[in-house]
């Protein structure tokens, strides 16, 4: 999509509030909509926008597939491991009250902890199905849309 | 007011799935699903479900769409127009979705105080989050405390999805063969 100059420059401007937009999603999922999915998907959709219009070479640059395929899996570790150092601490498997000197604190963290864990998984995921759906020939003409 | 809201949503909904089924040229129809997610989350937030709603637009209007104009970039953009018209389909739809609404026939009422929905869990969950969890949000709270177990299990199959497209489709064992050259 070399030529189509206004669809690059709105790109440009919407690549960052989106990704803005995601770790509010993320961060802000305790008090209102939102949550790990949610915001994995719209971090996804930031770097698939940037993909479709300055083609998927350059993102695999910016993101290459090792590492995709690497945060796939630390997503779903960080989970785990945060339900196994409650474990250590001495509390059920993903109890977090034993995460912090008072119970409700350590509901917190652990539900941030959890939910970037989910977030993580998420958008590595829809990133590396768009890779592997996008990655392959024939790339697209233009004119054929 | 409301209920003229959900009624003019679910037409709609109606009038975009027949669309979907009459228009051939699939670019259309992709955009057209997206259509279809985007009234399906405005008719969540009627019920109040925003986190189902933001979910539905996010991954239906969003991800879905892209990875299905991903799909038709692969195989064809235009559907063939059927050579002639069988009627078993129609007839296997509309006994399925009468099955369905007659199914409905037996659910409580949307919202009812007495549903199992609100007399089972719910009602401790509630209590128990101000207490608690002290996290406004209270599906925060289940999603991520008290059905913890649950998610994980959400995120592994999410994981092994992503495990079986990457195996599946993203080629790396094809580009490992060739790195390693003729042989």
């Amino acid at each position: 999509m070399e030529h189509h100059l206004i669809l690059r420059v709105v790109t440009k401007i919407l690549v960052g509030p989106i990704l803005l937009y995601g770790l509010y999603v993320q961060f802000h999922g305790d008090f209102g909509p939102g949550g790990g999915f949610q915001a994995g998907v719209i971090f996804a959709v930031a770097f698939m926008l940037y993909g479709i219009v300055f083609s998927l070479r350059e993102l695999r640059k910016l993101v290459p597939d090792w590492i995709v395929h690497q945060l796939i899996a630390i997503g779903l570790l960080l989970y785990t491991c945060t339900g196994l150092v409650t474990l250590f601490l001495g509390g059920n498997f993903l109890d977090y009250n034993v995460l912090w000197s008072v119970a409700y604190k350590g509901q917190h963290y652990g539900i941030i902890a959890v939910e970037l864990g989910v977030g993580i998984t998420v958008f590595a995921v829809m990133l590396a199905i768009y890779y592997a759906f996008a990655g392959r020939p024939p790339q697209l003409d233009d004119k054929d849309w | 007011m409301e209920l003229t809201v959900t009624l003019l949503l679910f037409f709609a909904l109606v009038g975009t799935a027949v669309a979907i089924a009459l228009v051939r040229n699939l670019f259309a129809v992709v955009m057209l699903s997206g259509v279809t997610s985007l009234l399906s989350a405005l008719l969540f937030i009627v019920m109040d479900a925003v986190d189902v709603a933001f979910t539905e637009a996010a991954v239906g209007a969003g991800i879905s769409s892209v990875l299905m104009l991903g799909t038709i970039a692969l195989t064809a953009r235009h559907e063939k127009a059927p050579k002639r018209i069988s009627l078993v389909p129609l007839a296997v739809v509309s006994l399925t979705g009468m099955v369905l609404i007659y199914g409905t026939l037996d659910m409580p009422n949307f919202g009812a105080k007495d549903s199992p929905v609100q007399t089972h869990v719910g009602p401790d969950y509630l209590q128990r989050t101000p207490e608690e969890i002290k996290v406004p949000n209270i599906v925060t709270a289940v999603l991520a405390s008290f059905r913890s177990w649950d998610t994980l299990g959400e995120v592994t199959v999410v994981f092994t999805a992503g495990l079986g497209v990457i195996l599946l489709l993203s080629g790396l064992g094809r580009r490992r063969r060739r790195g390693r050259g003729p042989s």
